[in-house]
């Protein structure tokens, strides 16, 4: 399976996940630089976390004006997998290719902390190793992760069983405390309505090792190895 | 034309202008003033520090560079190297919290990567004033965000460090960052000009006004109308820096350049002469060229203006074209400037006139240096009588005090706003004795950790010094792991106060003696004077940062208790030593007090011990007793541990419970061993003479000291817990 990591200027943790899918999960993967046009025959595209074009604008806004991200919507359109992580999920809502936005966190700091996932469904290509309600343990790192959307596009995910992971506590219980960034309805990554694409505030590839703390986010990338077969 | 004031307003003296005039063989013009100035500034040339430092060793078998360039570099085997260094930004921290401390990280990252090697962890030591008082609250949310906000966008972790809090740094915080590169040992580079003909590029951002005369400003007291100065500092923009980075790697790891040198200090006046210099060359530049962020910049402010995110390149004519097209991808400016040229002499043009015409040799190697005066302090520290102190009727509350004191409470708070995981390495989170590293593709893991006792350093410079060392190596022993070598940033008032220049001295030969003692050697660091605002100067604070290394990453020992029913051991003697204490500052509200004694073949030992027992899998735990004492150590362990499991433990020694508890004896690591290791552990340590108390077994809920027959204190650790969580949030009402 052949996994494309989009660079952009002010990606920063490209590097983290090219290295599970190719050190970890034994995969090809390669980089795809965000001013070409050419996806090299990926079967899922990785948009990375970091800080795209220094997020001195709203994060990820002009990041989709990359050359590349015109390829990466297509391929989405086309039923392609793309995931993305942090700035990658940013990304994606300014692409429109997900709904929502990103307002700061609550307490208006940035957190990097391991934080608990409820695993609200697996039929999806990004999932389909769990068990619905597993409790994942993955770290987030964001200043601008509390989901916002309206009301009517809200109830239409929810409806959707677009929600994929929702911020828990250890046992899986949604909660104010649990909820760090203040996300609307605990909502830490969501799926587009055709299921192929995912955007997540967590970092699976910071919890891929079993020296990293967690291996937890291998559950993703192996579910969608197992998807792809 | 050079009066009086414009030299004072330089921060020369009659005689450094004096020699400037004798050494150019004229009056030099106000631009070649300017950049004298900078460059005879104590920040740039150490003019006061350097009789000192040359006592520190600097020679070991990992040493690949020493002190004299932008970092250190050390050979850490499979080819590799690490590439480290630690600046301070303490004067722009204090008019600017936000940017200095940002562009601090900026200035420190860029040191390690003109050398070829990849940030891959940073470290700040920061001090302030108490919380409730003044500006201080303010000047940390100030910092850290700072520190916080450049590190997460360049994407380089902050990994750890260490913060404490004292009244004499209200007016003058502390602000050292470190940071740690690693490159491969073919592809290290530096300052260096090689032959005439080749061409000289300046890459990255605009030159603007900002930050003119930083290096000045840092070589000053401060007085009532810092805020002037606001324009000094410097504004960073770490998104320009990541391209910067990574533009660079790629021209160094294709071997399209010469040289390399960061326009830190002192900015394009800084690089256009220390590059000539350390090949003994010259260098001319053209200033219409240089690309510029305003109209209008006088040759004066473009050279010494101190605009972040540039860097001077040297390469071949030949290699040009590459080299721009790399900056090109990265959407970077690359223009060439200049050429090296075989005279020696710095040639400045702008708008078709010469402005500058100096031996780059007079600047950079004939700075003066000074001996200045040091004398002890007429009044010594009073003793600390211990029979009049009394000891509070209750423990547990002296206890949970000493727990909510910010030096000694958790740093969550500050640690969680870095982003402390990308690149994925460091598989020891922040809070722990030091910072550890995997290293990709290798077996082994980096170890490192900044420390400073500046009470210890109050009381007697010379223990100050050696504890410093002291503590930071066993920060490292306590992970499993051996130091390879020191770099120290050295915070203290204005030098031209003898009792300040006493200090100085006495930390040095404090450091110098413990580092030959260790076998490490100080590859580089920082020097901070004038550390004093409205005539008062800081303790003085030496801040070492060590790094070592894990032959194995999986013999990693951590702080945290691990299970129930397991051995608790103390390694190292306790002594009645409260002097210096955070237990006197907290409970009963002084500083003073016979320094703790600091015996450093014991200290050796007790590392050793630490380790070769890390080594052979005997330890469970192991953690550092230091600030709040044994107490606070082991509750600390306690609180490490995931299901937060307490002990029950019984103090032999003879004296006051108080002192036992709390007090700061040095050479000291509290380990855990499954109760089948005990008699490897205990033989062990006969056979290295190092003095091992079992205190008592883990297991419960609670933290419990039994001391001379006597419960001394009972606590559930859920209770201590939150007194030490919650501290550092309760101080900023943010849970």
């Amino acid at each position: 399976m052949k996994f494309g990591v989009v660079v952009f200027p002010g990606s920063n943790c490209d590097y983290d996940a090219y290295h599970v899918l190719l050190n970890v999960l034994n995969q090809d993967s390669f980089f795809l630089w965000h001013k070409d046009h050419d996806l090299k025959g990926a079967d899922c595209v990785i948009l990375p976390g970091g800080f795209s074009y220094g997020d001195y604008l709203r994060s990820g806004a002009i990041a989709r004006f990359s050359p590349l991200m015109r390829e990466v919507a297509e391929f989405a359109e086309r039923g392609g997998l793309v995931m993305g992580i942090c700035n990658g999920f940013q990304i994606l809502m300014e692409m429109g290719l997900l709904p929502g936005a990103m307002l700061r966190n609550k307490r208006l700091k940035f957190l990097c902390q391991f934080v608990h996932l409820r695993l609200e469904k697996t039929e999806t290509p990004f999932t389909g190793l769990g068990h619905r309600g597993q409790v994942l343990r993955i770290p987030i790192a964001h200043y601008e992760g509390n989901y916002f959307a309206p009301a009517e596009t809200l109830e239409e995910l929810e409806r959707g069983g677009q929600v994929i992971f929702r911020y828990c506590d250890p046992e899986g219980r949604l909660g104010e405390e649990a909820n760090v960034n203040g996300a609307l309805n605990s909502i830490a990554g969501i799926i587009n309505r055709r299921g192929n694409v995912l955007g997540m505030m967590p970092h699976p590839e910071r919890a891929s090792e079993a020296v990293m703390g967690s291996q937890d986010g291998r559950l993703i990338f192996e579910s969608l190895l197992k998807s792809l077969k | 034309m050079i009066d009086p004031k414009t030299l004072a307003d330089h921060n020369l003296t009659a005689q450094e202008y004096e020699s400037i005039v004798r050494l150019i063989g004229r009056e030099p013009n106000l631009t070649e003033l300017g950049i004298f100035s900078v460059m005879w500034s104590e920040h740039c040339c150490y003019k006061s520090s350097k009789v000192h430092l040359r006592k520190l060793p600097t020679e070991g078998r990992h040493v690949i560079q020493g002190p004299g360039e932008n970092a250190g570099v050390l050979d850490i085997g499979d080819g590799l190297a690490v590439v480290f260094k630690i600046e301070s930004h303490n004067h722009p921290s204090f008019i600017e919290p936000f940017q200095g401390a940002a562009t601090g990280v900026g200035g420190i990252l860029r040191d390690i990567f003109t050398m070829g090697a990849r940030p891959v962890a940073l470290l700040d030591s920061l001090r302030f004033g108490p919380l409730g008082a003044g500006r201080n609250k303010a000047i940390m949310e100030g910092v850290v965000s700072g520190i916080s906000s450049y590190g997460n966008s360049i994407g380089v972790p902050t990994v750890g460090g260490e913060a404490a809090f004292d009244p004499s740094y209200s007016l003058n915080p502390l602000v050292n960052v470190f940071c740690l590169g690693l490159a491969r040992q073919d592809k290290i580079f530096y300052a260096r000009a090689d032959k005439p003909g080749n061409q000289v590029l300046y890459v990255g951002s605009k030159t603007g006004r900002d930050g003119i005369h930083g290096a000045t400003m840092a070589s000053a007291e401060f007085g009532k109308e810092t805020e002037h100065k606001r324009p000094n500092v410097q504004v960073g923009d770490p998104f320009k820096e990541k391209l910067l980075l990574e533009a660079c790697l790629e021209v160094m790891d294709r071997n399209l350049i010469v040289g390399i040198q960061d326009m830190g200090a002192a900015g394009l006046t800084c690089s256009t002469t220390e590059i000539p210099a350390k090949s003994g060359l010259g260098m001319s530049v053209n200033l219409d060229l240089v690309p510029q962020r305003e109209e209008g910049m006088t040759p004066y402010e473009i050279m010494l203006s101190e605009s972040q995110e540039r860097m001077l390149i040297v390469a071949e004519k030949a290699r040009i074209e590459e080299v721009k097209k790399v900056f090109a991808k990265w959407d970077l400016d690359a223009v060439v400037i200049g050429e090296i040229a075989a005279d020696g002499q710095l040639k400045v043009a702008f708008g078709g006139q010469t402005v500058i015409d100096v031996p780059v040799e007079a600047v950079i190697n004939r700075c003066p240096v000074y001996d200045r005066k040091y004398e002890p302090p007429s009044r010594p520290s009073p003793e600390l009588d211990l029979e009049a102190l009394a000891q509070p009727a209750d423990l547990k509350a002296a206890f949970l005090r000493l727990l909510a004191s910010p030096t000694v409470a958790d740093k969550e708070w500050i640690f969680r706003q870095y982003d402390h995981m990308v690149q994925t390495n460091n598989i020891l989170l922040p809070g722990g004795d030091a910072a550890v590293l995997r290293i990709k593709g290798t077996a082994k893991a980096l170890a490192m950790t900044l420390d400073g006792n500046a009470f210890l350093a109050a009381l007697d410079p010379r223990i100050g010094g050696k504890a410093a060392v002291a503590e930071a190596c066993r920060n490292l022993a306590c992970v499993g792991a051996t130091p390879l070598g020191v770099t120290n940033c050295l915070n203290f008032g204005n030098p031209e106060k003898p009792e300040v220049m006493w200090q100085f001295k006495e930390v040095i030969e404090g450091m110098a003696e413990a580092c030959r003692s260790f076998g490490i050697p100080v590859t580089g660091g920082n020097v901070s004077f004038y550390n004093d605002t409205e005539g008062a100067s800081v303790h003085p604070t030496p801040v070492l940062g060590v790094v070592g290394l894990l032959q194995d990453a999986a013999k990693m020992v951590t702080p945290g208790f691990k299970a129930g029913g397991e051995v608790v051991v103390l390694l190292g003697r306790t002594r009645p030593e409260l002097g210096g204490s955070e237990y006197l500052r907290t409970v009963h509200g002084f500083q003073e007090g016979p320094c703790p004694t600091l015996d450093l073949a014991e200290e050796i030992a007790v590392q050793e011990l630490c380790r070769e027992a890390a080594d052979k899998g005997l330890l469970r735990s192991a953690h550092d007793v230091s600030e709040g004492g044994l107490a606070v150590c082991l509750a600390e362990c306690a609180f490490h541990s995931r299901a937060q499991v307490g002990c029950d433990l019984d103090f032999g020694e003879e004296m006051r419970t108080d002192a036992l508890l709390f007090g700061e004896s040095q050479s000291r690591i509290v380990v855990t061993s499954k109760p089948e290791d005990l008699d490897k552990l205990l033989g062990l340590a006969r056979k290295k003479r190092v003095h091992a108390v079992i205190l008592g077994e883990t297991g419960g809920t609670e933290l419990i000291f039994h001391h001379q027959d006597r419960e001394a204190v009972r606590v559930q650790v859920a209770e201590a817990y939150s007194a030490w969580k919650d501290a550092l949030p309760e101080a900023f009402k943010i849970k």
